[in-house]
């Protein structure tokens, strides 16, 4: 595992040993290469200067309180905003072109107006799945996400949870070599968050690149292989997630992993 | 007093009995305004939608100058149209001055704008919501469009029947391309304007009625339409 940045640790071996990810037929998106990376607006410093390297393999989670740009981050690293400095770089294709081999979750799950196998019909549609194949695929989707018995219920109306999860169904039906989740079970009950985890543990099983934003310490502990410590725009730590958890490196990781307030 | 209920008496007795004259106004009315919407939704749906998402010179220009057009005088639509399509005008050869034709097309440029307004509106609230997460399933602009347009259908429907409701009630541009000719260009309106002066009051009355309850049924149909989608999609 090559990272350069300077407070990154490199991983154990044992970490890089996770499922192969993507199928052969797809160029590989990983690794992610992000150098000096910056994003200013409105004459504020979002982020600043970022570099680290993902891996193929761990599930890796971008930790920190609220405001330090995990979510920036990943809309940077997904294309859908542009930055003001700096490089990402999968494997060769910048962010806009490497969407297509990638999904996205939001923290709110945007859901069309129609029935929840009409949201996942609709994605395989965009992705150019053909009409006759496209009916296995929801049913499959759905199932996969324990919403069969929904399926025809308008997806606007669902409960928050089984909305995010089918969100998450809709993602993981199209294949994405990688999976970008931003905050997703942070408006969720605690029975709904166990859900919408399991469900990205099996994504992650099934061999798909998981990087997911939260604050919440505890599902950092539950999911991460590795961690990306962000906080006020800086990067502080990209360690393994075990270290992390042992021994932080900054003061504000101890902090943070202590219950103090960061801001 | 008096005349005026039995001026409502004759006319509620001309609306049961069919009368011919006011079946074949109210026929004429309906055709001309519905031809009208909905050639100006097949218009109006895509471009408010363009006008909305579409990166072009003058965007802002055109979503002003649709705003403005909303309030169209319809008389200086109508006396536009009457000078394009009279005989010396540039389109009188078509020979459409005085038709049920030209009405349509002068009700049509009424509603365009009220449609692609609207439907500019809608479309850019819900682009808000839905623009991240269609960038990134790799939605095209025409695909994204179509697919607000789609998820924006009630709203855009309530759109559609107040076009209708300005079309129908308009007097000002058919009366001046229609021509309000007896049997052929002649509509409620017209129709309700002519009589009252020709003091055949329980026609205009008639018709007047029929007016009143088309546009109350418009209103509750929207009401309709938006209890419907908010109970369903919420």
């Amino acid at each position: 595992m090559s990272v350069t940045a300077a407070t990154v640790e490199p991983a154990p071996a044992g970490l890089t040993a996770g499922p192969a990810p993507g199928d052969a037929r797809r160029p590989a998106l990983l690794p992610l290469t992000v150098r000096g990376l910056r994003l200013e607006a409105g004459g504020k410093t979002l982020i600043h200067d970022i570099d680290f390297t993902l891996q193929a393999g761990p599930k890796t989670i971008i930790l920190g309180p609220n405001g330090a740009g995990k979510s920036l981050l990943l809309r940077l690293c997904h294309g859908l905003i542009a930055q003001t400095g700096g490089q990402i770089d999968w494997a060769g294709r910048s962010p806009e072109a490497a969407r297509r081999d990638q999904a996205m979750v939001f923290q709110r799950p945007v859901l069309l107006r129609r029935s929840a196998a009409g949201n996942i019909a609709f994605a395989l549609s965009v992705k150019g799945i053909a009409r006759r194949q496209r009916p296995a695929l929801v049913k499959e989707a759905l199932a996969r996400a324990g919403l069969s018995a929904l399926a025809d219920r308008s997806a606007r109306v669902l409960s928050g949870g089984e909305q995010q999860r089918l969100a998450l169904a809709r993602a993981a039906i199209l294949e994405p070599q990688i999976l970008l989740l931003d905050e997703p079970t942070s408006n969720l009950d605690p029975a709904a968050t166990a859900a919408v985890e399991q469900l990205i543990a099996a994504i992650h099983a099934a061999g798909t690149k998981v990087i997911m934003t939260t604050h919440d310490l505890g599902q950092a502990r539950r999911l991460a292989d590795e961690v990306l410590f962000l906080h006020h725009g800086r990067l502080l730590e990209h360690t393994a997630a075990e270290r992390f958890f042992r021994q932080p490196e900054s003061s504000e990781a101890s902090a943070f992993m202590q219950g103090k307030l960061l801001w | 007093m008096g005349d005026f209920t039995s001026a409502i008496a004759a006319a509620v007795r001309l609306i049961v009995s069919l009368d011919r004259d006011l079946a074949q106004i109210v026929a004429l009315s309906l055709q001309v305004s519905l031809s009208a919407v909905l050639l100006a939704t097949i218009i109006g749906l895509p471009l408010g939608g363009a006008i909305a998402l579409v990166p072009f010179p003058g965007r802002g220009a055109a979503a002003a100058l649709m705003n403005a057009l909303m309030g169209l005088p319809p008389v200086v639509v109508g006396l536009v149209l009457y000078l394009l399509l009279s005989r010396s005008g540039p389109l009188g050869v078509l020979g459409l001055l005085f038709t049920p034709l030209a009405m349509i097309i002068a009700q049509c440029l009424l509603v365009i704008p009220i449609i692609a307004a609207l439907t500019r509106q809608v479309v850019l609230d819900l682009h808000q919501e839905y623009d991240e997460q269609l960038r990134s399933l790799g939605t095209g602009i025409w695909r994204t469009i179509l697919t607000l347009l789609w998820d924006g259908r009630f709203r855009l429907f309530t759109s559609v029947l107040a076009g209708f409701g300005r079309a129908i009630a308009e007097v000002g541009t058919v009366l001046i391309v229609g021509g309000n000719i007896d049997h052929y260009t002649r509509v409620m309106t017209t129709t309700i304007a002519l009589e009252t002066s020709k003091g055949n009051i329980p026609l205009a009355l008639g018709l007047g009625i029929i007016l009143i309850a088309l546009s109350l049924g418009i209103n509750i149909a929207a009401m309709a339409v938006r209890n419907v989608s908010h109970r369903r999609y919420g």
